[in-house]
């Protein structure tokens, strides 16, 4: 397909009604552009129907299955945009709560602030939360910040964070890029090891980064074990809230021991996902973390009103502008009220019932590396297909041909021929006996002729794409004329 | 494909020792387990590293690998070729797709002859 620069012709235009005054009537003459802009000239309907069929060619959870293990690709539903759009938010100025004398003006959106962050402490069992983390990955970073301000205040000299091989890629990148020295520990049977843990526990650790359940889709049993290991050497316990999906309503963090969590709404709570963002990462602190967490902090006065505050001398400052996403985490406050705490509750039991389920009907047709009851999402291997030739890769592509998003494949590394797939609890089980039945018959094909699989995908726009090669001869730049 | 000349770790970097020299390299076996590599990172000439450090990491499609020293010593010498060439080590992990040479410090300890490290891979196999 072309680009809409490739299908420009000079001299075309769409037409719209417009005011006739020239740039000059709004622009000083010194700022105005001397030379052409560059955007191409096509007709309206020329654009139209580039922009449509370039829309048509778009894949989403709004056309089709997206089972992306890890990422949690669930639908969102629409009201929650309802209510971020409504006028009584989207008109306000990010500065009139710092305003002396405005801040009656917006005591409708600290409201919806503090009563979130109420929220997010009752599911997690957390004492207090900042909503300023722009997405998970700041959220991780804000939180092992929390951690190093909180061993600095005790005088505690800690220069390393323990990461389980189970856990979210990112969790070592975010605590190497607070400075720590990041050790990798080996799960035993899919989760961690108690023994593996004893090993590298010293008074140099600062803490343990933790996704649970795993990426493996596994709850970790050896919990208490882990927090009593790490209290006697004063480390703090990080929770990984990527996939608290799979257990909000059953376990609160905080309960169990955690220090620090993370959430990734877009996850948990329905709230937009992927290209780039805007995102939403509130970081949950227990009360001996509380004391450290970036400012501002919004409180509620006796009479009612709320209002921000900035006093607070051990807090590690500022990590986001303003407030942090608030349109985001409006849209999670709007989830979690008209779910409630029974329907949060069966969203996490929806989420691993169709995990189990589609995990089950599996069995029988791939190797599932550690088949017990998972949570949230289950990895298979593609072991028996690679002998044939067929590999986690072909297979995905092959369930492109069938109309869903392929799985995440490859991941976690510690799976051959990893294919992880997160059904979500918003698919109904046509959809998942659907996308069974497909894989079941691209195992069956795989066996009769493997070479189809892998000349998959056939029917779309492109087929195979050379990967390697896109990644070597990297071409980010387009033409655009002049 | 192991030759029988070379050692192995356990991270499946191969060395070659002449001398002084440690050659290093990864294995046919990690080669293949990580497809096609786009970007090789390399430690700078004069660096030091103790057996076991991590030396540098190998991009693939696939995955992103870290690189560990199977042998301690200085760099004296990297593979600059791999730069714009990456896919030479998936195409010669033994020979032309070499990472580094180091001017070995010390004897290393529990590197794996080819059948020990033969018998390591069919255990990963399975």
């Amino acid at each position: 397909m072309k680009t809409i620069f490739e299908k420009s012709v000079a001299g075309r235009e769409g037409c719209w009604p417009c005011d006739g005054l020239a740039a000059e009537a709004y622009i000083p003459k010194e700022l105005l552009r001397e030379e052409e802009i560059g955007l191409p000239s096509a007709g309206e309907l020329d654009v139209v129907r580039h922009f449509t069929k370039l829309s048509q060619r778009n894949f989403g959870v709004d056309g089709n299955f997206y089972p992306l293990g890890s990422c949690t690709m669930k639908y969102n539903p629409k009201f929650t945009e309802v209510v971020a759009a409504m006028p009584g938010f989207t008109r306000l100025h990010p500065v009139l709560p710092q305003l002396k004398g405005a801040g009656h003006l917006c005591q409708g959106a600290l409201e919806v602030m503090y009563e979130t962050e109420r929220l997010l402490c009752e599911i997690t069992g957390m004492h207090s939360y900042t909503l300023h983390p722009m997405a998970g990955a700041h959220g991780e970073l804000t939180g092992v910040m929390l951690m190093a301000a909180y061993h600095k205040d005790k005088g505690n000299e800690k220069t390393k964070i323990i990461v389980p091989d189970s856990a979210h890629g990112t969790n070592p990148a975010s605590a190497a890029i607070a400075g720590y020295e990041v050790i990798s520990i080996e799960s035993r049977d899919g989760i961690i090891d108690p023994e593996a843990l004893r090993e590298v526990l010293d008074d140099k650790v600062a803490g343990m980064m933790m996704t649970c359940p795993n990426t493996l889709g596994l709850f970790e049993k050896n919990l208490p074990e882990i927090v009593r290991m790490l209290r006697e050497v004063d480390a703090l316990l990080y929770y990984d809230g990527a996939n608290l999906n799979a257990v909000m309503g059953k376990m609160r963090v905080g309960d169990v021991g955690f220090d620090i969590v993370h959430l990734n709404l877009h996850k948990t709570f329905a709230t937009p996902h992927g290209g780039g963002g805007p995102g939403s990462g509130p970081v949950g602190v227990s009360e001996r973390v509380a004391p450290y967490l970036p400012i501002s902090r919004v409180q509620k006065l006796e009479d009612g009103q709320f209002f921000l505050d900035y006093d607070y001398p051990k807090s590690i400052g500022y990590v986001a502008p303003f407030y942090g996403n608030f349109g985001v985490y409006l849209k999670a406050y709007a989830y979690i009220l008209r779910l409630g705490g029974t329907g949060l509750t069966r969203a996490t039991e929806n989420a691993v019932l169709a995990a189990n389920y589609m995990r089950k009907r599996l069995e029988k047709h791939f190797e599932i590396p550690y088949n017990r009851t998972c949570m949230h999402e289950f990895v298979a291997g593609a072991v028996h297909q690679a002998e044939k030739g067929v590999r986690a890769l072909d297979i995905a592509k092959a369930l492109l041909d069938k109309g869903h998003h392929a799985p995440t494949i490859y991941f976690p590394l510690i799976v051959k021929e990893c294919i992880m797939v997160e059904p979500t609890e918003t698919e109904n089980k046509a959809t998942l006996d659907h996308f069974v039945d497909d894989l079941i018959a691209i195992a069956e094909l795989t066996e009769a002729d493997p070479e189809a699989v892998q000349k998959a995908p056939v029917t779309l726009p492109v087929t195979r794409l050379d990967e390697t090669l896109a990644a070597r001869g990297m071409v980010l730049t387009e033409d655009m004329g002049s | 494909m192991i030759p029988a000349d070379l050692k192995y770790a356990k991270s499946h970097e191969w060395v070659r020792i002449d001398g002084d020299i440690a050659t290093i390299g990864i294995s046919e076996f990690a080669q293949e387990q990580l497809g096609d590599l786009t970007f090789v990172e390399l430690p700078a000439v004069g660096d030091t590293f103790e057996q076991g450090a991590e030396f540098g990491s190998v991009e693939s499609v696939k995955a992103a690998s870290e690189l560990y020293a199977p042998i301690g010593g200085e760099v004296v010498e990297i593979n600059e070729e791999l730069e714009d060439a990456p896919e030479k080590v998936n195409e010669s992990p033994y020979d032309e797709g070499w990472l580094i040479k180091l001017k070995i410090s010390g004897e290393p300890e529990g590197l794996l002859d080819a059948d020990a490290y033969k018998a390591l891979i069919e255990s990963e196999a399975h």
